[in-house]
């Protein structure tokens, strides 16, 4: 169990609020009178309904198919009528509506029947992923990856290294942490069926060493079952942002994703302990993705805990079951202080992505200390998990020179705060490096519209100058043709037209034209449409 | 209402916090620095800060900018304190003025204020009055010369304001060469480093008085380093780059060159080391550079004093150093993750 840890640089140490969620048992969430179950709920193409307004469904049958590869089904998480087919409100950053199915619970509870596969092991890794794929599985730690993509290493990679993510580095959340005390046998399945799925030859879990009672029940349950030599529990540090891939693979195992790469690209492939658990459920039980656990919490929370809720619970409905707010709450964010988003419309339903439901209070997160300027203290670049500059893609950003940003790498940045929360300016940095991106993304396309267009416009020129030349080649070639035997033909044409007039006068000198039926006139007519086809 | 996007959570340490933990580092020396050099030294701070507050406000107010939260950040009390740090003790009342003229409104405000200049205020004020009135700037007050003669607070005030010394005091009486400009005289005059250092101005490592008031300031900088304030690197990289190039030359001709320690204890090193070449805004930004910019800083104030024109360089070396930052910073990006390269 001495494993040697490696360490990434900066991150920093949190007041984890933990304890907040922890002090009540789970609860289940009572259903709703609809819940709302958005096409897309994870990376990737969106799902396309298989369901009709007014169709009966039954819980776990699939309601929506995965659109391509990189796609998830969505289930239904109870038996009910489905009411809508609709945009309706959903946790994402940009606070728009989104396609979903809106489902009335019956109450009824019926189920599809659940097929389980408990000799899993003896299934090969592609019918297996593809049980995962039609379970609707998806990362439940935040990202929402497909996961069954995730267990595709593709024909030629050996997977060295599956790492189970129970780091859970964000304050306030608590839903691992409570999965990996209450249910380790789950994830340890869980583990199993993962590690069958991609040949992996070892597999660790990480897990923050202010958990010391998760890290204990996952051990006893992995000696428990005899896996010692099989899966590797590992304590690791407790240092925000642990828990983000990159960052753990490195502390697990010392290597880096490449930039822009995955991290199968050194032989790694890392899930959440959730989706674990969850990947358990769905091979050994049938059972596809339709709850999860929420941590409810926060000072605006009046009984803040975990949840096991149906997916697409109104957010709102859920907080509500969790006491409602105290009398300072001021808003309601998804996931996570350092990287949560806001919700902005309380009837958004919680998605498979959605770990934790935070109600703050108005003193709780803000600060109120004005901005100042940068006065390039590096405080940001000692806490960057990534290495990067802060302060200096910072400076760019803002004055909008995009190209320097990517220089200092700006599409390496995680996003995951740490500068923006050391920066004793209280600049907004995170929102600057977004900012950039976008206009990056933005200027790329913009680009790549005009690229087609300039094509287009070359080749149109071109194809013009090329029929403005042939054309000359031609009317040169035909003035030549002329030129030539301008004199014969002359001879011949006029020739030939006295000899018609002659042969008319002597026709009109024999019969009256009256009288005469052309017998080639029909032939003349047939023969005029074949040559008009040229 | 605009979307609040992450991160939500933010630490509670400010730059005004920073800027008035720098100035508490410089208490000790500067109590002590006025056990030296007397009422002049207090005096000197008091206009510093009184004009630099001035100087501040009108230019906030020029340039349109919101006056309470800039005033309130610290960053102008810490180029008043460094500047009244390193000026002579006995001066006309308008040489501190001049000095924060050009260090507030010119060297920060003109460049567009806190975190936008290049320069160092505090030095770029110091230079000005250094190169505009040698006269002024020469003669420092001998080390405890002033209780010797009795020259009080009214005597500093009054030759601050009129220029007039008390009957039976003149201004050779308590006024002197600093060390440095001791070393540099004695040995143009070819004395050997020894020879010089045997006069009374000199104490147990380098100039008396002034090696006591330097121990302070590298107790008050460990202090900040200690505390997270500034990095460790610039001052090692200054202070080491200062010691090797000493001691190098110092060990091939020890008559020639004085020693590393007298380097390092006199003039505006160790107050350079940890409170000027640390300032943020004009530093490198990365800590290797951070280490280039120090050593560079450190080698030139041998360079300058030993070969220069001016007894001591470090204003100079500093300033010289911040032109060159935007290079360092090009060239010693730390690796990224994920972008190659060993561990």
């Amino acid at each position: 169990m001495t494993r040697t840890l490696h360490r990434f640089h900066g991150g920093i140490h949190l007041p984890d609020q933990k304890a907040l969620s922890l002090g009540r048992p789970l609860r289940q969430a009572a259903l709703p009178s609809e819940l709302v179950l958005p096409l897309q709920q994870h990376i990737g193409a969106a799902a396309q309904p298989l369901v009709a307004v007014g169709e009966r469904v039954l819980e776990g049958q699939m309601v929506a198919r995965p659109e391509g590869f990189v796609s998830a089904p969505v289930h239904a998480p109870t038996s009910g009528t489905v009411i809508a087919i609709e945009a309706r409100p959903v946790p994402h950053p940009s606070g728009l509506s989104a396609l979903a199915i809106v489902l009335q619970p019956d109450g009824e509870g019926r189920t599809v029947e659940y097929q389980p596969h408990s000799d899993w092991s003896a299934l090969d890794p592609s019918t297996l992923r593809n049980l995962i794929r039609d379970a609707g599985i998806v990362g439940l730690g935040g990202a929402g990856f497909p996961t069954a993509v995730k267990l595709n290493p593709g024909p030629h990679t050996a997977v060295e290294t599956l790492i189970l993510n129970g780091a859970e580095c964000e304050p306030y959340i608590t839903c691992d942490q409570w999965l990996m005390q209450e249910r380790p046998e789950e994830i340890i399945s869980g583990a199993l069926i993962m590690r069958h799925a991609l040949q992996a030859q070892e597999c660790l879990i990480g897990i923050e060493d202010n958990k010391p009672a998760a890290i204990a029940a996952l051990r006893s349950e992995v000696a428990r079952r005899g896996l010692t030599e099989a899966i590797e529990v590992v304590e690791v540090p407790t240092r925000y942002p642990m828990g983000g891939e990159k960052q753990l693979i490195k502390v697990l195992t010392g290597k880096e994703v490449p930039t822009q790469g995955l991290p199968i690209a050194v032989g790694v492939v890392c899930h959440n302990v959730a989706t674990a658990a969850s990947v358990h459920r769905a091979v050994e039980l049938g059972e596809p993705l339709i709850r999860r656990i929420v941590t409810v919490t926060g000072h605006g929370a009046a009984q803040p805990g975990n949840f096991e809720v149906p997916l697409g619970i109104p957010m709102g409905e859920l907080l509500a079951q969790a006491g409602g707010t105290t009398a300072g709450f001021s808003r309601l964010i998804m996931g996570g202080p350092m990287m949560g988003i806001t919700v902005e419309q309380p009837q958004a339903p919680v998605i498979k992505t959605a770990n934790c439901l935070l109600a703050v209070t108005d003193d709780e997160l803000e600060r109120r200390a004005p901005v100042r300027p940068c006065i390039r203290c590096g405080s940001c670049a000692e806490a960057c998990p990534v290495s990067l500059l802060p302060q200096q893609l910072y400076w760019y950003a803002k004055s909008k020179e995009f190209d320097r940003a990517q220089d200092y790498n700006l599409f390496d940045c995680i996003e995951c705060g740490c500068c923006a929360f050391v920066c004793p300016s209280n600049l907004p940095l995170v929102q600057y490096y977004r900012y950039a991106k976008t206009e990056i993304w933005a200027q790329e396309r913009e680009k790549r519209a005009s690229d087609q267009a300039r094509r287009r416009h070359e080749y149109r020129v071109a194809r013009e100058e090329r029929e403005r030349l042939e054309k000359e080649a031609r009317a040169k070639k035909k003035a030549a043709a002329l030129a030539e035997g301008e004199s014969d033909d002359k001879k011949a044409a006029i020739q030939a037209a006295i000899e018609r007039a002659k042969a008319k006068k002597a026709q009109a000198n024999a019969t009256p034209p009256a009288t005469d039926p052309p017998a080639e006139q029909p032939a003349g007519e047939g023969a005029a449409p074949a040559e008009e086809k040229h | 209402m605009a979307v609040i996007s992450s991160p939500h959570l933010h630490s509670p340490a400010k730059v005004s916090g920073v800027m008035l933990q720098v100035i508490y580092a410089l208490v000790p020396a500067l109590l002590l620095e006025f056990w030296f050099f007397g009422w002049g030294l207090l005096l000197n701070l008091l206009l510093t800060l009184a004009a630099g507050y001035l100087f501040e406000a009108a230019m906030l107010q020029l340039r349109g900018r919101p006056l309470a939260p800039f005033l309130s950040d610290g960053s102008m009390a810490v180029t008043a304190v460094l500047l009244a740090a390193a000026l002579p003790p006995l001066l006309p009342f308008w040489v501190p003025v001049v000095g924060m003229l050009f260090a507030i409104v010119i060297a920060k405000h003109l460049y567009g204020g806190l975190g936008y200049n290049p320069f160092n205020p505090a030095m770029v004020g110091y230079v000005v009055l250094l190169i505009s009135f040698p006269l002024e700037m020469s003669g420092w007050v001998a080390p405890g010369g002033w209780r010797l003669h009795d020259f009080g607070l009214g005597d500093s005030l009054n030759y601050a304001f009129s220029g007039q010394l008390p009957p039976h005091i003149t201004l050779d009486a308590i006024t002197g060469a600093t060390p440095l400009d001791a070393m540099r005289t004695g040995l143009g005059l070819a004395k050997t480093v020894s020879e010089v250092e045997s006069r009374p101005l000199f104490g147990l490592f380098a100039g008396r008085g002034f090696e006591w008031v330097n121990l302070l300031v590298l107790s008050g900088g460990l202090w900040l380093i200690f505390k997270r304030i500034i990095p460790w690197h610039t001052p090692v990289g200054l202070l080491g780059g200062l010691f090797v190039t000493a001691s190098l030359f110092h060990l091939v001709a020890p008559d020639q060159f004085a020693g590393p320690l007298f380097h390092l204890l006199s003039g505006g090193a160790m107050l350079g080391a940890f409170f000027i070449a640390t300032d943020p805004v004009t530093c490198a930004t990365s800590n290797r550079g951070r280490l280039i910019f120090g050593a560079g800083a450190g080698v030139l104030i041998f360079v300058i004093r030993t070969w220069g024109g001016y007894p001591d360089g470090t204003a100079f070396a500093v300033l010289l150093m911040n032109m060159a930052a935007p290079t360092i910073d090009y060239y010693t990006q730390p690796r990224v993750y994920g972008h190659g390269g060993s561990e």
